[in-house]
């Protein structure tokens, strides 16, 4: 008898189709006995990702490997045999076999249908042509992502979900976007016309020009697109064309395994198909006559199905409340239940603000809600959802429809959630799967609750929700940083960073269109200026109106309107020549006053603006940034020249550490000490940065202070040499010119880190790492340059030149 | 009985740089004058409350921060909105351009030459600022 189970072969389950729908309903499968032995088509070339997140990869949000679900080695480990590229063509439902295009025929037991659907093209003449695109898969998104470019005109054809998400992701990559809907409202599927048109008002406030009520009819171009042509003849010019019209699922595998086919495969509440042994998810099925196209049907349904295939057949799958968000970042949109007006016997509540952009209307019948939209605003949307989903009796709740009783945070508080609820609607995450995370497996920061429970891992809206309740039962959670740079702008400057890295948007009034308010205020525009210098490495466009009134005039503004200046004197060493200079320099502007500064330079005070650039010819000098966020000096002793205690020669290391770091800009400013002994004689100590020489060894040290507040610098490393110790000092250095907040200096940087981890990303980084840094450092060095060269070639005609009028009297 | 409108040359509109402004002396009278794109605005260049350069400011929509100690001045009325509730308003000057020239209207200076009009709140409507008169103190 023993011996018979053993023997006894595993049955063969073969999935077709390796999207979403089809490995969530494997990874439920899973989750039941080992059934199985299991193999998965894919007629894609990739690892099983998160489709939804295309378009985010587009706008340049996120990474292609960042929307991964399951890497190869989820296959692996789950002994799943994977084919990738190979897109079935044939069922033999009598056989028990699929074929593939590659000439392969598998053997079946149980056969999974997950073909999911295909753009559809609508008839417009020559739509072949170069450059007319579909935005469906990884594949296209990659060739939209090649083709797209600053300057081109871009087109999508089709005012969904799908479109406008297009649309914006070719905006942010530089093109001049048009989105032309057949029908006279956007997404009006999801929308009703007054949504509609406030969706409209927003699309064309962020610069995509929207068109309504057109058909096209031909796609012009000799060969290439030029242009599209519209019904009535109308036609508007064109470099790219994206085809965004819709979705038709892939039934033609099921009709050849003679399966019931409408327009998706039929499936009943078990999921089971007409033939006992051939099973379908997803968006090529059909279930109580809808077919769905959104994430959170095909995981309910892959439950159901994972219990009917495993023999545990019970659960049912009873349709899901369709709800969708546009994943559009500064453009709300949420919509749920039904949303037509003339349902017999239902009212509608309705607010919205023209001025906010905010239009928010609730369809009831019977006191229970039956359809949400809202634009503008979606911080409420769970709290609908959940009304939706339970049927709940508002009629006690009447006064507090669109409006929560003040203190409530906008459906937001988590202990209000009952355990049964939905939190993730993409992945089907109930509170209770949350809570039960966090006390039986010890989830304690929102990366382990993602991975644990794919919370939060679908179109993201849920995020903030996942974190307050993770903040309310776990003692120590720490919340991912979230505080705003300002209210311009509604992004952490980490995540902003994070966004900007994969976009093509140079300079700041860009990101301030595209991601602010289009203004931006003394707040944000400095801070945005040094995230695009660090960002693209000084090959920025630099705009000079983003600055502050220092950075415009390479002079530290005083009290009195004027500036001072400040020559480079690196390490503090100067020459009798050099100081002859400046005196002289002094004499002839009339200098109010000269003064030797902390950092063993020379500051000439009290000068007027319109001599700037005289003096710094006059001089001879560089700048020495003492008037902004940037490399200022690498103070040093006298090192072994003349001292009777210098170890190590620190006036020749800080000398070469300050040339290799002077010009560049950092997030808050940026002081360095070298000492020959730990005398400490130039502070190095309380430095941002300090080089500390020892008998045979140099100390690097960071996260120094002596300012506002004092703080003893950290241990870096300890090197043997000097390179090694000013290679460790500009590790560190870059480092920090990527990391940190605007106007956080290092001792507060260090502190946030932890040394640990800013050790182990920098000096014990490993190789590749470190060049990386050091390549980002080097060519950022490159193209910076003395500012005060300015004086030769001014950024504007008046940048130091106070206007004359034409005319000086009064007429 | 109304002064007449005087027109004054000031400079070619270019001098002025996009979202920047610049200071020029008109009889004695400093004014910073901002480039908002689609217009021109005028202002006192003394902040009200330490005679800062706001010609040297960032501008924010229609406000300008001056560079000093970050108050914020509307420019197109000249009051203070921040800090808030902050009782005193700078001269505006109307700006027009001809001829890439741009032009402004100083007839506001003739009627003042202190840089400073304290200004109160009218009850009625509490946007709008009104000077009142400044009594014996004028140069």
């Amino acid at each position: 008898m023993v011996e018979k189970v053993v023997e006894k072969k595993l049955e063969k389950l073969v999935v077709v189709g390796n999207g979403m729908a089809g490995v969530a309903c494997v990874e439920q499968i899973l989750r039941h006995a080992p059934k199985f032995e299991i193999t998965i088509f894919g007629d894609e070339t990739h690892v099983n990702y998160n489709r939804i997140l295309l378009s985010s990869v587009l706008a340049g949000e996120k990474s292609l490997d960042d929307i991964v679900i399951n890497g190869l080695d989820w296959y692996q480990k789950n002994g799943i045999d994977l084919k990738l590229g190979v897109r079935i063509t044939d069922v033999d439902a009598v056989a028990k076999t699929v074929t593939g295009n590659d000439g392969s025929v598998t053997p079946f037991d149980k056969l999974l249908l997950a073909t999911g659907s295909a753009p559809i093209i609508p008839s417009i003449d020559a739509i072949e042509k170069d450059g007319v695109f579909v935005f469906r898969n990884l594949d296209d998104t990659r060739a939209l992502l090649e083709r797209s470019r600053p300057g081109l005109k871009a087109v999508v054809i089709g005012g969904g979900l799908l479109g406008l998400e297009a649309a914006r992701g070719l905006q942010v990559q530089g093109c001049e976007v048009t989105v032309v809907h057949l029908m006279d409202t956007l997404m009006e599927r999801q929308l009703d016309a007054t949504g509609g048109s406030y969706l409209s008002d927003k699309m064309n406030r962020l610069g995509v020009t929207v068109l309504l009520g057109l058909s096209t009819t031909a796609i012009l171009g000799n060969g290439k697109v030029e242009g599209v042509q519209f019904k009535g003849g109308g036609s508007i010019p064109a470099d790219l064309v994206v085809v965004a019209v819709g979705i038709r699922p892939n039934v033609l595998l099921g009709q050849q395994a003679g399966l019931e086919t409408k327009r998706g495969i039929v499936v009943n509440d078990y999921m089971e198909t007409s033939h006992p042994d051939m099973f379908a998810v997803g968006e090529c099925v059909q279930h109580n006559g809808i077919c769905y196209g959104l994430v959170a049907p095909l995981l309910e349904q892959g439950k159901v199905l994972a219990a009917t295939i495993t023999g545990n057949k019970g659960p049912t799958y009873q349709g899901t409340v369709l709800a969708s968000k546009l994943k559009i970042m500064g453009v709300d949109v949420f919509s749920a239940g039904e949303i037509g007006d003339k349902v017999d016997g239902s009212e509608a509540v309705r607010f919205e603000d023209p001025s906010l952009g905010i239009y928010k209307k609730l369809t009831l019948k019977d006191h229970k809600l039956t359809g949400v939209i809202l634009v503008g605003e979606t911080a409420d949307s769970h709290r609908y959802m959940e009304w939706l989903r339970a049927g709940t009796d508002l009629t006690a709740l009447r006064r507090q429809l669109l409006f929560p009783e003040p203190g409530q945070d906008s459906g937001l508080d988590a202990a209000q959630i009952s355990d049964s609820d939905t939190v993730c609607g993409c992945m089907g995450v109930t509170k209770g799967a949350i809570i039960h995370a966090v006390h039986d497996k010890g989830i304690s920061t929102m990366a382990q609750l993602k991975e644990c429970t794919r919370a939060s891992t679908g179109c993201g809206s849920c995020t903030e929700l996942c974190q307050h309740l993770l903040k309310a039962v776990v003692p120590d959670f720490q919340e991912e940083s979230k505080s705003t740079i300002c209210k311009c702008i509604p992004y952490s400057e980490g995540n902003l960073r994070d966004i900007l890295r994969g976009q093509k948007l140079r300079s700041v009034q860009e990101v301030l269109v595209i991601y602010g308010d289009g203004i931006g205020c003394e707040v944000c525009k400095p801070a945005l200026s040094y995230m695009l210098d660090m960002l693209w490495c000084g090959d920025h466009d630099e705009d000079r109106s983003m600055r502050y009134i220092n950075d415009r005039v390479h002079a530290n503004i005083q009290k009195d309107g004027t500036f001072s200046v400040i020559p480079r004197i690196r390490g503090g060493v100067t020459s009798p020549d050099e100081l002859r200079r400046i005196a002289d320099v002094a004499d002839k502007y009339k200098v109010p006053m000269v003064k030797i500064t902390g950092s063993q330079r020379i500051d000439l005070l009290g000068v007027k603006k319109a001599d700037l650039p005289k003096m710094w010819a006059d001089l001879g000098m560089q700048s020495g940034q003492a008037y902004t966020k940037g490399v200022r000096m690498v103070k040093t002793c006298v090192g072994t020249d003349f001292c009777r205690f210098g170890t190590q020669d620190s006036t020749s290391a800080g000398i070469e550490l300050e040339r290799r770091l002077e010009n560049l800009y950092t997030p808050h400013k940026v002081k360095m000490g070298a000492v020959g002994c730990p005398r400490n004689c130039a502070e190095a100590t309380v430095k941002d940065i300090g080089l500390v020489g020892q008998e045979g060894s140099w100390q690097v040290v960071v996260g120094g202070a002596a300012g506002k507040s004092v703080r003893k610098a950290d241990l870096l490393i300890t090197v043997e040499t000097t390179e090694q110790a000013i290679e460790a000092a500009e590790l560190f250095f870059q480092y920090y010119r990527e990391n940190a907040n605007y106007l956080e200096r290092t001792y507060d940087f260090v502190v946030r880190f932890g040394m640990e981890k800013v050790r182990k990303e920098t000096v014990y980084a490993l190789n590749p790492v470190k060049h990386g840094l050091l390549d980002r450092l080097h060519k950022s060095k490159a193209l910076s340059h003395d500012p005060w060269l300015e004086r030769e070639s001014p950024r504007t005609p008046t940048q130091f030149v106070q206007i004359e009028p034409l005319e000086t009297t009064l007429v | 009985m109304t002064t007449p409108k005087q027109w004054i040359r000031i400079t070619a509109c270019e001098n002025i740089p996009l979202r920047e402004g610049r200071a020029v002396k008109v009889g004695g009278n400093e004014i910073a004058i901002f480039n908002l794109g689609d217009h021109f605005l005028a202002v006192d260049n003394r902040c009200p409350h330490n005679g800062g350069p706001l010609a040297d400011g960032i501008v924010s929509g229609t406000t300008v921060v001056c560079p000093l100690h970050a108050w914020k001045i509307d420019l197109e009325c000249g009051s203070v909105t921040k800090p808030a509730n902050t009782a005193v308003c700078l001269r505006t000057f109307p700006t027009r351009i001809d001829e890439g020239v741009l032009l402004l209207e100083a007839s506001a200076l003739e009627k003042r030459s202190e840089e400073e009009i304290v200004c109160r709140r009218v009850a009625t409507s509490p946007a709008v600022l009104q000077p009142i008169p400044e009594p014996a103190n004028q140069v």
